[in-house]
């Protein structure tokens, strides 16, 4: 299957002349002295990813990381110093100023932190926004930024400005937004920074909700580790505007590229994370197991339950094939291995 | 080492900064007082005698000549038969058209219009104040006059603000077009509204379209900046989003940043507005028709009384006008229900329509008039108040304003070049004192030397008592927050008054004389003063003003060591501002005795003979205007407040 969104070698500097510095030694520097000898800064550094259909996608870093910029030069918001980018196998950086509206207003849709609405408009008219730039006459704009308020449960307040509601009430009018257009990817840059801890879990099952729904193509940005476990398939380490890192959240737990990524995900409960693939044995010989095998999929917390009361180990299975065995001893290590949470 | 050096070394640098300072301080002040000295003595040896304007100077006979060219050719030479007269076609017109339907509407018609728009716009307390300040012109028996200024006001509005906003949004939006517009409108903001007058009348003649651009010349640099300033604080987060979903560049103007700078751009229409209204009423001295003529013609008579109801008509309108706009910026921020707007419009028109069928005469309501009391109190304060008037004025007269008149007078123009290059380098740096001195130079090349010195003189001394009431004024308020509080709405009408009207109370009390332009001066400039000062003083931080209390000062070392000193940048600002004002006043003051530049400006519309030295008048009050803006500009710009 083709990928929805190509980036391959993707470079953003800002800075006075910014263009002389990809393909030179300069480009080697790190970010401080780059900025030291030259004045400009290196935002997003050779980044190369793929974005399959209906994935999601989740970029995380700490802050200044280069993750804003990453995601608006897909669309271009940020004009990319060097790279190239598809989306749905058409080149973007070859679009003409009209196609790229095209682009942005039926095919990628955007959320921001700071939500980004009008506030002279009624939370309908704010939604239909997108469409009205198409052209879309008045009714028919009404009645499907109607639909998509009753998808994110906003119906009632469709009269309302955008002042008269809560925060995470306007992010719930900013995911309207973008889905107003029906569009194949959404982009969002850390939607729920700026919410309480509670409604960003909220809303965090809401995009979970919606994806099922739906089926878009995500590429989600945020600094908040356990967001992005929640919510990606795949999630991309971006340091200093590099990656680092980019695997299946098991990947990241269970063999982090390098020590800022292992610091980033060392308190994280490893069997909640990790598969039985990560912590079976190759069986001994003539070794005697359990008849009903598990799956290697299988998140070791799943797992406790039965492998502890085994009196044998027990075969873990790729389909028919047999990749290994677990014990009650290799459990008990995975379970207790991970950092300690408590100073001795 | 490493962890510690930071602190370290910002302390030693603080303190080599501060002593720097210090001794930049000393520097300055030696440098001064040798000066000062320099001045006096130079001043001492090379002393005129300081001898009258001869009446025939070049300049003069320059802009003669230019007037004689402009009226040979204004029907033939393309600049004027395709530009020039054109424009004048076209403001000629909009005034027709502004006047027809105003006049169309007639007097119960007119009324319920204005109602009406402060009713539907701004609230039902603004559409009753508008329906009594209306019926008011009626009473005054000044209905015509007063719906002729509101012609020339809506005219020069209307042209403003279609020139204007479109310039606003393009210098906030363009970086060149703001870069350009930028020093243009300093100038024009610092030129006072006499120096604006003969130029138009040289283009287009005297009469209601000169009046009206003129008025458009001086009201479209606030149109302009306040735009721009709407249109800059858009948040980048709305224009970001919008952007992603596709807008076009005019998609993002009209439905993003124009929507949501609509607030500002309503108060830039205010502040037009305000301006448009002072301006239109001194166009009267162009022949513009309206109060401003009322007034015109009664202070030339030094008939206080006959004024006053003109003066009350335009403070009237002045305050209808300001309140409608300011309570239809305020109203952008609250969402209203759209149904009962659109019902509440809908019933406005049908009653304005109902109204405008009625025929009523102003001139049958009952009437009433100011004349004759306040004639009678004049002569009463003449009668009980003369020594206190008189002494004052000749006090100051004669114990200020003559010998720093004698002195300015008497020094020779390259002294006076060369002391305003010298000390304005001190105070405000070498680009700021060149340009003064170039235009102290002008001042000097015009063959006004004079006058212009008669006019600086009466400045200072105008200056200097504004500074010293508001100054005073401000720190009582900044320390009384009761009186503050009672003080601001006075403050508030005062700023919004045009400024024809302060010279009524100034000449009720002393006559025409300088002294009474000197008063209206004062009265016109304090307000903003007493409020940059109050400002100054309450932003200077509580801890600081907490620690020199515990430090155990008492409230007036307090004021005098602490707030006054760090409230610098506010008290030079207001300096700025103050004398700005003053000079535009000092100059309307020519009308009222003062003479000098003001009374050549005027002169040369009315005299054909004296066209050229009213012309170089003109000039002369621009290039004083730009000589002490750059001074005290820089003041402010090279030392403000240490934060
Ligand atoms: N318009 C800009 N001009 C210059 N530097 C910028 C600009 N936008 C972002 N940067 C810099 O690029 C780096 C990455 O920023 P950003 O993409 O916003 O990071 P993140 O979203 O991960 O916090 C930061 O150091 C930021 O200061
Ligand atoms: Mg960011």
């Amino acid at each position: 299957m083709a990928p929805m969104i190509a980036v391959t070698d993707l470079w953003k500097v800002f800075g006075p002349r910014a263009g002389r510095i990809v393909g030179t030694p300069l480009a080697d520097l790190p970010r401080a002295e780059l900025r030291a000898r030259t004045g400009c800064l290196a935002a997003v550094r050779d980044v190369s990813f793929d974005v399959e259909p209906g994935e999601v996608f989740v970029v995380m870093g700490l802050s200044g990381s280069g993750k804003s910029t990453l995601v608006r030069c897909l669309t271009r918001l940020i004009e990319p110093t060097s790279g190239e980018i598809s989306i749905g196998g058409e080149p973007v950086r070859a679009m003409g100023p009209k196609r790229l509206r095209d682009l942005r207003r039926r095919q990628v849709a955007m959320v921001f932190q700071h939500f980004g609405l009008l506030p002279h408009r009624q939370v309908l008219d704010n939604v239909a926004y997108g469409l009205e730039i198409q052209g879309v006459p008045r009714a028919e704009r009404h009645r499907k930024a109607g639909e998509v308020l009753a998808l994110v449960g906003l119906d009632g307040h469709e009269h309302q400005y955008p002042d008269q509601l809560s925060g995470g009430m306007q992010q719930r009018v900013g995911l309207a937004r973008a889905l107003a257009a029906d569009p194949e990817v959404l982009l969002f840059d850390e939607p729920f920074s700026a919410l309480d801890p509670l409604i960003r879990r909220d809303m965090q099952a809401e995009v979970r909700r919606l994806h099922a729904e739906v089926g878009k193509t995500l590429v989600f940005i945020t600094h908040d580790l356990a967001e992005a476990l929640t919510l990606g398939d795949r999630i991309a380490v971006l340091r200093d505007g590099e990656l680092v890192q980019v695997g299946t959240p098991e990947d990241l737990v269970g063999a982090p590229a390098d020590s800022y990524v292992a610091d980033f995900v060392r308190d994280v409960p490893r069997s909640d994370v990790l598969t039985l693939r990560w912590i079976m044995r190759d069986p001994g010989p003539d070794e005697l197991c359990e008849d009903e095998p598990l799956s290697h999929r299988t998140v070791i917390r799943d797992a406790v339950h039965r492998v502890m009361r085994a009196e044998r180990p027990i075969p873990v299975v790729d389909g028919d094939r047999r990749l290994g065995v677990i014990d009650a001893d290799r459990m008990l290590a995975a379970l207790v291995s991970h950092h300690r949470q408590v100073p001795a | 080492m490493t962890a510690t050096s930071p602190p370290a070394v910002l302390r030693v640098t603080a303190a080599a900064l501060v002593d720097a300072t210090r001794r930049r301080g000393f520097w300055t002040r030696t440098v001064a007082a040798v000066l000062i000295v320099a001045t006096v003595v130079a001043y001492l040896i090379f002393r005129t005698d300081g001898a009258a304007d001869s009446d025939d100077a070049a300049a003069f006979r320059f802009f003669d000549s230019v007037r004689d060219w402009v009226d040979a050719n204004r029907d033939t030479s393309p600049f004027f038969l395709y530009g020039v007269n054109y424009v004048r076609l076209g403001v000629r017109l909009l005034v027709d058209a502004v006047q027809a339907v105003l006049l169309g509407l007639g007097f119960a018609g007119l009324v319920a219009a204005v109602s009406a728009i402060g009713l539907v716009f701004a609230g039902w307390r603004t559409g009753l104040l508008a329906f009594g300040g209306f019926l008011a012109f009626g009473v005054l028996g000044l209905w015509e006059q007063s719906v002729d200024t509101l012609v020339l006001t809506v005219s020069a509005v209307l042209l403003s603000v279609l020139i204007g906003v479109p310039l606003g949004v393009l210098a906030a939006r363009v970086r060149w077009v703001g870069a350009t517009l930028r020093p243009v409108l300093d100038v024009m903001q610092i030129m006072p509204t006499f120096a604006y007058l003969a130029p138009m009348t040289l283009l287009f003649l005297i009469g209601e379209p000169a009046a009206v651009i003129a008025t458009m010349i001086y009201a479209v640099p606030a149109t302009i900046r306040i735009t721009a300033l709407g249109i800059s604080e858009v948040p980048p987060t709305a224009v970001e989003a919008a952007t992603a979903l596709g807008s076009t560049r005019w998609q993002l103007l009209s439905k993003v940043r124009l929507p949501m700078a609509r607030t500002t751009i309503v108060l830039a229409v205010n502040q037009t507005i305000m301006l448009a209204l002072s301006m239109v009423v001194i166009t009267a001295l162009i022949d513009a028709p309206g109060l401003g003529q009322n007034i015109v013609n009664a202070l030339q008579r030094v008939n206080v009384g006959a004024a006053f109801d003109a003066g009350v008509a335009i403070v009237i309108l002045a305050v209808v006008l300001d309140r409608i706009t300011t309570n239809a910026a305020r109203r952008t921020r609250v969402h209203q229900n759209r149904r009962r707007r659109a019902i509440v419009a809908g019933g406005a028109i049908v009653a304005v329509i109902a109204a405008a069928l009625i025929t009523i005469n102003p001139d049958r309501l009952p009437g009433y008039t100011f004349a004759e009391p306040v004639n009678d109190l004049v002569g009463w304060i003449e009668l009980h108040w003369y020594d206190v008037t008189e002494g004052l004025k000749n006090g100051i007269s004669a114990g200020i304003l003559d010998p720093l008149e004698t002195v300015l007078v008497t020094t020779p123009w390259w002294l006076f070049v060369l002391v305003v290059a010298a000390f304005g380098t001190l105070v405000s740096g070498w680009r700021a004192a060149g340009l003064a001195a170039l235009a102290a130079a002008g001042i000097a090349g015009l063959g006004l030397w004079q006058h212009s010195m008669q006019t600086l003189a009466t400045v200072l001394v105008a200056i200097a008592l504004t500074m010293v009431i508001g100054v005073a004024t401000g720190a009582f308020c900044a320390r009384h927050d009761r009186l503050a509080t009672a003080i601001r709405p006075v403050l508030d009408a005062a700023q919004t008054m045009p400024s024809f009207v302060y010279l009524l109370p100034a000449v009720a009390l002393f006559g025409a004389s300088r002294f009474t332009a000197i008063v209206a001066a004062v009265i016109f400039a304090v307000p903003p003063v007493v409020r940059l000062v109050e400002r100054g003083l309450r932003d200077v931080p509580a801890t600081v003003v907490e620690a020199a209390t515990s430090a155990g000062s008492t409230p007036r070392q307090l004021l005098w060591k602490v707030q006054l000193p760090m409230a610098r940048g506010g008290l030079l600002l207001a300096a700025n501002q103050g004398i700005v004002m003053v000079l535009a006043m000092v100059v309307v003051g020519g009308l009222v005795g003062a003479g000098a530049l003001g009374y050549d400006v005027v002169a040369g519309f009315s005299q054909r003979e004296l066209f050229g030295e009213g012309l170089a008048a003109g000039l002369a009050i621009v290039l004083l205007g730009i000589l002490l803006d750059r001074l005290t500009q820089g003041f402010h710009d090279s030392k403000g407040p240490r934060r």
